[in-house]
């Protein structure tokens, strides 16, 4: 096959979008105080912003996946009006403001919210301002991405598998065990990926229902928005240590997304 | 064809740049804008109405945290007035020589303890913060607020752990307001002007006074209004409007 030419005023462009793309990353390489780099991200304060935030993201993920498989399979199974009211409602938060998220948690979990009252009335619980606060938070944002992942996989699965293990005499969940998990792992493991990468970015969400608290609530996106106040070259540094986690993720991933032709 | 298409895409992203310039275009030079602190909302919102109705001058207000406001003014961006919520973030935009004209204090300001209305957990002074199971809330030390707070608790003579330190004074009203937290110290104008949550007071040899400074930027697109923006906030006024809003004047 020969490939088309491709008009040289499209190539202009692309080429714009890609130095875009590449300036702002380039600049923190620049600009980042090198020398310091050992002190800065070894700091106490880092380390427990990087402590926090992995803690965080990981748990969050963890339980994107407990519960996110069994929605991805949920949705993957039903069809017509019921399939696009669950979609929308599963996607919503990606295209909802963080933000506005946060402040969605709040009324619902917060003190004075739909559940929260009834846990802090009840049992004395509060959840904003607290470590489990920043991991629902991480969730509510980061979990879309793992379901959209699970269920493209679920959809694109040969249900012949599953209907020869039924046949074979495998009871619903076994099936779903031995049969079903194994052949989504491609899509889970994608899908988890993109799920904990958005976990560790997350900001608005965060810092609408948790708060900020160093060791408790501090991330490291917020401590980068208060250091690059008080002290940027750390918040370049932390900068940094986000971005080499994301090229870590791609260079990781490049299988699926980098995809052999 | 194509090129052609290229050539007005860049232009219109440049244009897109200077916003003050295209609409200079339009509307010859009437738009002020106003880097001003979080906690400065309701008086200056007044303020400029005042602006509009006066002297055609439009005010386009930037309102966030002193500290962030600092650092964005210092990173290039561009506005004709800065009004900062210390004197300390003012001398930051001083030594970086991005001031035009000598400052102007045109307010001050107390701090007072937010509580839920009726002050439910009968907090009356500093030393009740620190009662365990209290859910406080102050703002970050990085925000003028925060340092503030922090003063006044050492003039107290308290430690208190708060539970979330935020990102400028208004989250800590809104934490209040909401109910999620029990208490949180804020400025005396924002309990006046936020009528959602009570003010306990704090007596004087415990109080800070924040000191508000305003001046016109060397950035500034727009120096007449900049200065017609200033002298209303410093006219009798602006400073009865500044004093409804809980202000202390000059």
């Amino acid at each position: 096959m020969t490939q088309l030419r491709v008009p040289a005023a499209l190539v202009a462009l692309a080429g714009l979008g890609l130095l875009f793309f590449l300036l702002p990353l380039a600049g923190l390489i620049v600009r980042a105080p090198w020398n310091q780099a050992a002190a800065s991200i070894g700091s106490a304060e880092t380390v427990t912003a990087l402590e926090l935030s992995f803690f965080c993201s990981v748990t969050a993920t963890a339980i994107a996946l407990v519960l996110g498989i069994p929605l991805a399979l949920v949705l993957s199974r039903t069809s017509g009006t019921l399939r696009s009211v669950l979609r929308a409602l599963t996607t919503l938060p990606m295209v909802l403001p963080p933000v506005v998220g946060g402040v969605a948690l709040l009324l619902a979990f917060g003190r004075t919210g739909l559940v929260g009252s009834f846990l802090y009335q009840g049992f004395g619980i509060q959840i904003p301002f607290t470590t489990a606060a920043a991991v629902m938070a991480e969730t509510f944002v980061a979990m879309p991405f793992l379901v959209i992942a699970v269920e493209g996989g679920m959809r694109s699965l040969d249900p012949r598998y599953e209907e020869a293990a039924r046949a074979l005499g495998a009871r619903g969940w076994m099936v779903f065990a031995r049969v079903t998990l194994p052949l989504l792992r491609p899509a889970i493991s994608s899908g988890a990926v993109l799920c904990w990468a958005r976990a560790l970015g997350e900001f608005g969400a965060t810092i609408t229902f948790a708060g900020n608290f160093p060791g408790r609530t501090q991330t490291v996106p917020i401590a980068v928005y208060i250091a690059l106040e008080t002290h940027p070259d750390s918040a370049i540094l932390l900068s940094l240590v986000l971005l080499a986690v994301s090229v870590a993720i791609l260079v990781a991933m490049r299988d699926r997304w980098l995809g052999a032709p | 064809m194509t090129k052609r298409v290229v050539v007005v895409l860049v232009t219109g992203l440049l244009a897109a740049c200077g916003s003050s310039s295209a609409s200079g275009l339009s509307t010859p030079q009437t738009d002020v804008t106003v880097f001003a602190a979080a906690s400065l909302q309701p008086a200056f919102d007044k303020i400029g109405a005042r602006l509009l109705t006066t002297k055609r001058f439009k005010t386009t207000f930037s309102y966030a945290g002193t500290q962030t406001l600092t650092s964005q003014l210092t990173q290039g961006a561009q506005a004709d007035v800065f009004a900062s919520a210390d004197k300390e973030h003012m001398n930051t935009l001083l030594d970086a020589g991005l001031v035009a004209a000598p400052l102007a204090v045109f307010a001050t300001n107390k701090l007072e303890i937010a509580v839920a209305r009726g002050n439910p957990k009968g907090i009356h002074t500093l030393t009740d913060l620190a009662r365990p199971g209290l859910v406080v809330v102050l703002a970050d030390p990085s925000v003028p607020a925060g340092k503030y707070a922090q003063q006044a608790l050492r003039n107290a003579r308290v430690t208190v752990k708060p539970a979330s330190l935020e990102l400028q004074v208004t989250g800590v009203l809104s934490k209040v307001a909401l109910g999620e937290a029990d208490a949180g110290i804020v400025y005396v104008s924002d309990i006046v002007t936020s009528g959602k949550v009570d003010g306990v007071s704090i007596p004087d040899d415990e109080n800070v006074t924040a000191v508000y400074p305003i001046a016109p930027l060397k950035s500034a697109t727009n120096p007449a209004g900049a200065k017609a923006f200033i002298d209303l906030v410093l006219s009798t006024d602006g400073q009865a409007i500044l004093k409804a809003a809980g202000f202390q004047g000059v």
